[in-house]
């Protein structure tokens, strides 16, 4: 293998980036969908919608963007966990059929409102659910012989990948709720914070239960964590998550506008940094690593090229979006 | 019974890509012609263009909303689908897909919502600036997607090792022979549904309301544009036929149904053709025809499939009537076109009642040229998928069993007999409404101010 210039690093970083940003903007849209459903009225539940319209279009772009990327940098990696992971994607992707018309649909299908209103509410419910039973399968790793998935479509369900999906429904729904406290006000901030600390609630024991099962799952994952001095060096993770769930709470109970989504990035950060610990260096959980399923010089390199010139200038163009529409969104005045 | 998951694989990806195709067969148009319109009233400051361009908006919208989410299942059926075909090819395509989202995908989704929701919340010029971004956007993942399928097509500027394929010169992978004619083919395609939805609604609006300007505006423009783009697609398609009959022989002898090879082949217009018994039934031809519409040449030779071995040759019935089909939508609009210029002449364009109601059935016949084109090239492209190199029965993942595929083809099924006619029915229903009732900037709802009387009027009905 040719290692004199390696671009697997690089595209290590923008991949991981490019995922985690996903993760976090349609997390907290798809979050603000899951609260949706609870939201009692007609008023407050247009001014919900409204607050995440005008964006969610270009947050789920990164879930295409982090597919090709990966397809494009790490091929072998997408053609062994895509099939692997064949039933909960198919899920994923009809869900976020139904949810992202509905941002259309509904203000214009008067008659079936309701029909749409489920579709938004139990589409970012169940999206949510099955990106985080593909997280959990993903830890526990795949069936591989040769460069192909050899279990079944139906693998990836166990225990623990159900356990995840439910822990990733909590997270998005923090992150909507932080997302709500800081575009609206009166009483849907209100239940944003209430419901704020129900899933922060949910978001703690998850991580507790993940965080001690997934060692326990893999002698190498809990060597990685236990070991001396390992344990010295990462021991700052789980308390630094301790330490900011309780900031979160603070934010959600007192006055803080941005404290409960700046606090639930935060943690998703820790479980990020926890995850790539756990498994780091491999890409197909203990089978292939970064560099086995690397694609070749040239493809890394000429994808390199653009990406590196065109990702700063969609940040540009998708922060001025979101400032745009910066601001509270209001029932009787709009955005401002 | 016995379940092939390559064969229900292949009718899941018709199935998704079939009604994927159908959005940016229309909004790619669609988005230019709104970014003309907004430039148009950004200049003139004519509140007809703001007013038929807020109309064109709404159905936009609601098409690209769509769009969006389809097109987001496309990538991922490469990984659950074809796995093997993704591993196999991704050093060359890849990037290509990866860079249609990088410079479309993202450019639409930011600039749309300024679309959308902003005209006031910025300035008019960056309102003009989005729109013409936005359509920007859409052109750019044309050239992206079509260059890709271009090499799938006719593959070049690779070298293979261990059965996977490996860039050697991008330059060759992107402007891979069939591209450039596929690419002006397509973009050109789109234009021209669009061109005939906007004529069909126009129509429409003429029809019900002859004095409102908005329906003459657009169905004008829309057959300005026809009078030079249905000859020049026929011209292009002409030539397209030409690098198929020097790339993809197979493909050509299939389409027009030649089994011997011959250089005095007759141009078959209708036919039973059979590949069981490599022939063909209830022939009617025209002698010496095929060499010179294919060749350019009284006596050019064309390869018949009986130069190739059977087990390389595509279901020829299908390729063969999907090509007639297009052809024959192809000369119904030179048709309509030819109409709507002698009725221009006679200052007559917007008065013909027969004109009008023949435009309002010609919506659609866009759509039917681009599926039929997209079935004639694809399963002509069989049993390869990447033509002459990879068969289509070796990329679908070993783990994939004929029940999976089912099970996840239904889904499909399901899901987009829903959302697809309700699309319809809700971009049908903002026709009918017509651009008159749009006030001057956007409706209530979609610009975050809910209770505005439309939303009063939903409040009433979603409460009861």
């Amino acid at each position: 293998m040719d290692i004199i210039l390696s671009f697997v690093p690089v595209w290590t970083i923008i991949i991981a980036v490019g995922i985690f940003l996903y993760v976090l903007l349609d997390g907290f849209d798809l979050g603000v969908g899951i609260l949706y459903g609870f939201e009692p009225d007609l008023r407050s539940r247009n001014i919900v919608m409204n607050s995440i319209a005008p964006v969610w279009d270009g947050n789920e772009t990164w879930l295409v963007l982090g597919g090709v990327a990966l397809l494009a940098a790490f091929p072998l990696a997408f053609a062994i966990i895509i099939p692997a992971l064949y039933f909960p994607v198919l899920v994923m992707l009809l869900a976020l059929v139904f949810r992202g018309v509905a941002f259309d649909f509904r203000f214009r299908d008067t008659e079936n409102k309701t029909f749409w209103d489920h579709g938004f509410f139990y589409g970012s419910a169940t999206a949510a659910f099955a990106q985080g039973v593909m997280l959990g399968a993903f830890i526990q790793g795949f069936k591989v012989e040769g460069r192909v998935f050899t279990g079944t479509s139906f693998d990836f369900l166990t225990p623990f990948s159900v356990l995840t999906g439910i822990a990733l429904m909590f997270g998005y729904a923090l992150l909507g709720a932080g997302w709500l406290i800081l575009k609206t006000e009166g009483d849907i901030e209100a239940r944003a914070r209430r419901r704020g600390r129900l899933c922060l609630l949910g978001v703690v024991v998850s991580m507790a239960i993940v965080s001690i099962w997934t060692p326990l799952m893999n002698a190498n994952v809990s060597h990685r964590w236990f070991s001396w001095p390992n344990i010295l060096f990462l021991a700052p993770v789980p308390i630094a998550a301790a330490a900011v769930a309780f900031g979160v709470w603070r934010a959600l109970t007192g006055a803080s506008q941005s404290g409960t989504f700046v606090g639930a990035v935060g943690l998703f950060v820790l479980a990020y940094l926890g995850i790539a610990i756990s498994l780091w260096p491999f890409i197909v959980p203990h089978t292939f690593t970064l560099w086995e399923a690397a694609s070749s010089n040239s493809t890394q390199a000429f994808l390199l090229v653009g990406t590196l010139f065109l990702l700063p200038v969609i940040l540009v163009y998708t922060s001025w979006s979101y400032w745009v529409f910066r601001g509270k969104v209001r029932a009787d005045i709009g955005y401002h | 019974m016995d379940l092939d998951p390559v064969l229900l694989s292949r009718l899941q990806f018709a199935w998704v890509i079939g009604w994927h195709i159908l959005l940016p067969a229309f909004t790619v148009g669609c988005a230019s012609f709104i970014a003309l319109l907004e430039g148009l009233h950004f200049f003139t400051k004519k509140d007809v263009y703001l007013r038929t361009s807020n109309f064109w908006i709404k159905i936009f919208s609601v098409a690209f909303g769509i769009g969006v989410v389809s097109g987001i299942v496309m990538p991922f059926q490469f990984g659950t689908n074809w796995s093997r075909y993704s591993d196999a090819v991704s050093n060359v395509l890849a990037p290509l897909f990866a860079y249609e989202g990088l410079t479309a995908f993202f450019l639409e989704a930011a600039f749309l919502g300024v679309l959308l929701f902003g005209r006031k919340l910025v300035p008019a010029g960056a309102h003009f600036f989005s729109a013409v971004m936005v359509a920007l956007g859409t052109l750019f993942s044309s050239f992206w997607i079509l260059a890709a399928n271009s090499w799938m097509q006719t593959p070049s500027g690779y070298q293979v090792s261990d059965g996977r394929f490996f860039p050697s010169d991008w330059v060759a992978v992107i402007f891979n022979p069939s591209f450039p004619y596929r690419l002006a083919h397509t973009v050109v395609g789109f234009y021209v549904t669009t061109a005939f939805v906007v004529v069909a609604v126009g129509a429409y609006l003429i029809r019900r309301q002859p004095s409102a300007p908005e329906g003459r505006t657009m169905f004008s423009m829309a057959f300005w544009l026809l009078t030079v783009l249905v000859p020049l697609q026929i011209l292009i398609g002409d030539q397209h036929g030409l690098n198929t009959l020097e790339h993809q022989p197979a493909k050509l002898a299939a389409i027009e149904a030649h089994w011997e090879t011959s250089n005095d082949v007759p141009l078959v217009l209708f036919a039973l053709p059979d590949n069981a018994t490599a022939s063909n039934r209830f022939t009617i031809a025209i002698p010496h025809l095929g060499s010179l519409v294919l060749t350019h040449s009284l006596d050019g030779t064309v390869k018949g499939l009986k130069d190739f071995s059977p087990d390389q040759w595509p279901p020829v019935a299908i390729p063969f009537f999907a090509f007639r089909l297009m052809v024959a939508v192809g000369f119904v609009m030179l048709g309509l076109v030819v109409g709507s210029l002698w009725l221009r002449g006679r200052g007559r364009l917007f008065e013909s009642r027969l004109f009008l109601r023949a435009c309002l059935w010609a919506g659609p016949l866009g759509f039917i040229a681009v599926l039929a084109g997209w079935t004639t090239t694809e399963v002509g492209r069989q049993p390869w998928i990447v033509y002459g190199l990879m068969r289509t029965a070796d990329a679908v993942p070993p783990s994939l069993t004929g029940f999976d595929v089912l099970l996840s083809f239904l889904g499909y099924a399901i899901v987009y007999l829903i959302v697809f006619p309700a699309g319809a029915i809700i971009m049908a229903r903002i026709v009918r409404k017509g651009p008159g009732d749009v006030t001057i900037g956007q409706s209530p709802v979609e610009s975050g101010r809910p209770s505005r009387p439309i939303t009063v009027q939903l409040q009433v009905s979603g409460d009861a």
